[in-house]
């Protein structure tokens, strides 16, 4: 369902951030992306997301081509997946209920089925007390949960946590954990790039490993090896 | 656009404006000192204009008749400059009008309205007023008046006395037109730098109060939204500020022009601005409010459009 076709990206300094990078992922998976910081996982995710464009190749995303997709329309495939990133990324003047509303009000969704879905949802990630706090208000734990429910609450096809539990104690990083591997029980694709050896050993899951740009390791069952 | 999207993107703008309390305040009371700006531009263009034009309305000119100037020839004669394209309005006064006129003028003078009583007839003559449409035109009402009197041969003059805005009152007239159009030049290129400085804070508030929400946008963008939908409620907030910056400087101008109004008045003798306020109101409503939506809107739209290319 994504397939990324050798992509290079270059940026402006000659620097190479991703290099022939090429994989391919199933409805379903859970894979892992692991490297140092500036391996080039990040930009994978901004690739997938159409925030940049690739020097050459190209990214499809169900058979359609990522960045062939008008500006108009940009919106539409964003919604397609969920995302979760390192610094939550949550707006800082809604609650947690309106932060929610706002990704089902982007895609069009009635305010009945708001009303219904975001408590919903908020249960789900255990913060059916918080519903009404604003992000200033809730520990680090609290906003990447928040920041879960928002990413699944419009049921897309993918998840992509890029370091999702980078700024995390352990017992948040478990909880985490627990609910995106509850997600891709679901059915729920996910993609997740990390660097903590411990969630990746305990995942069991296939890991891709990139060290400076190219993809070093795919492994079936992977570990954290660097 | 359903009607839930724009009830979205209301709330959306309601709940940001009051949200965002202290940036809201800030960036409305900029708008009012712009606005407020504004309205002085407006207001100075306003006296200046009317003092020059009272100037140029005290110009007339006065033709005296003699005593025994006949009632039919007087009326001829007014017909005849009535026709000319260069005058504008023609005033006929009577002896008796001019009589009644000279009594009320001295009327504390017991004096003069013995001496008057001594004379036991009327001694003035009629007078006819006449505006010219422009003050360089009097010169040739004269010498009009004074064919026509050349051509009435053989019967006595009846014009007496011609008093009119001459050569030597006219530059003067002039000079002081000059100086209150150089005034007004100065006054306008001086207001209009103001103007154009304070709608340029204006600007640079709403989008530093925009870029202080540049992460909340990208993380919209990011969400899926649509660029419209993101942009809609800026907009809405800035037609807010508008709105309300409005409203705040056209409540300040009444106090401010009932005070300027009584000093005004007396100074410059033409309109006062506090009268002129009130009944040009809604004139001064659509102006003012209407610069504030426009501006508020107009800075917001291109404040976001900048955070928008993700």
């Amino acid at each position: 369902m994504i397939y990324f076709d050798r992509v290079t990206k270059v940026y402006a300094d000659d620097s190479v951030a991703l290099d022939e990078v090429s994989f391919s992922v199933e409805p379903g998976e859970f894979i892992s992306f692991v490297g140092h910081s500036g391996a080039g996982k990040t930009t994978l995710v901004k690739m997938l997301l159409a925030e940049e464009k690739p020097s050459s190749g190209s990214v499809f995303f169900e058979s359609m081509n990522v960045h062939e997709v008008p500006q108009a329309r940009i919106g539409e495939l964003r919604r397609k997946i969920g995302t979760v990133f390192q610094d939550f990324r949550l707006l800082p003047q809604k609650t947690a209920f309106e932060n929610i509303a706002f990704a089902m009000e982007a895609a069009g969704r009635s305010e009945a089925e708001i009303h219904s879905d975001v408590p919903h949802v908020l249960e789900l990630v255990d913060l059916g007390d918080k519903i009404h706090n604003f992000p200033g208000e809730l520990s680090g734990g609290e906003q990447q949960r928040v920041a879960i429910a928002r990413a699944i609450v419009n049921q897309p096809d993918v998840i992509v946590a890029d370091e999702p539990t980078g700024n995390l104690d352990p017992v948040n990083t478990f909880e985490v954990m627990q609910i995106l591997k509850k997600i891709n029980d679901l059915g729920t694709t996910v993609l997740l790039t990390t660097h903590n050896k411990g969630v990746i050993d305990s995942l069991r899951k296939r890991v891709i490993t990139m060290d400076r740009g190219k993809i070093v390791r795919d492994d079936k069952e992977g570990k954290y090896i660097l | 656009m359903t009607w839930v999207t724009v009830k979205r993107i209301f709330r959306a703008g309601f709940l940001d404006f009051w949200r965002n309390g202290f940036v809201s305040f800030a960036s409305v009371l900029m708008m009012v000192f712009t606005l407020f700006v504004i309205g002085l531009a407006i207001f100075a263009g306003i006296i200046l204009d009317s003092t020059l034009q009272e100037f140029r309305d005290k110009a007339d000119m006065s033709v005296y008749f003699t005593v025994d100037a006949s009632q039919e020839r007087i009326t001829e004669l007014q017909t005849s400059v009535q026709a000319l394209p260069e005058v504008e309005k023609v005033q006929a006064m009577t002896r008796e009008e001019a009589l009644a006129q000279f009594r009320e003028r001295h009327q504390n003078d017991q004096l003069t309205l013995q001496a008057l009583d001594e004379l036991g007839e009327n001694p003035l003559g009629a007078v006819l007023t006449i505006k010219a449409k422009d003050i360089s035109q009097y010169e040739s009402i004269s010498t009009f008046l004074r064919g026509q009197e050349a051509l009435t041969t053989g019967e006595a003059s009846i014009i007496d006395k011609i008093n009119y805005y001459d050569e030597e009152h006219r530059n003067a007239l002039n000079r002081l037109s000059e100086i209150t159009d150089s005034a007004k030049w100065i006054g306008l290129v001086i207001i209009l730098i103001f103007v154009v400085t304070t709608v340029a804070i204006s600007f640079n508030t709403l989008r530093l109060a925009i870029y202080s929400s540049r992460d909340e946008i990208h993380v919209m963008r990011l969400v899926g939204a649509n660029k419209n939908y993101i942009r809609a409620p800026f907009i809405v907030e800035g037609i807010l500020y508008g709105l309300i910056a409005g409203v705040v400087t056209l409540l300040l101008f009444y106090p401010l022009t009932w005070w300027l109004g009584r000093a005004t008045e007396r100074f410059f003798g033409g309109i006062s601005v506090f009268s002129y306020y009130l009944s040009n109101f809604p004139f001064f409503f659509v102006i003012i409010v209407g610069s504030g939506v426009i501006l508020g809107a107009v800075a917001s739209f291109l404040a976001v459009r900048r955070y928008l290319q993700v």
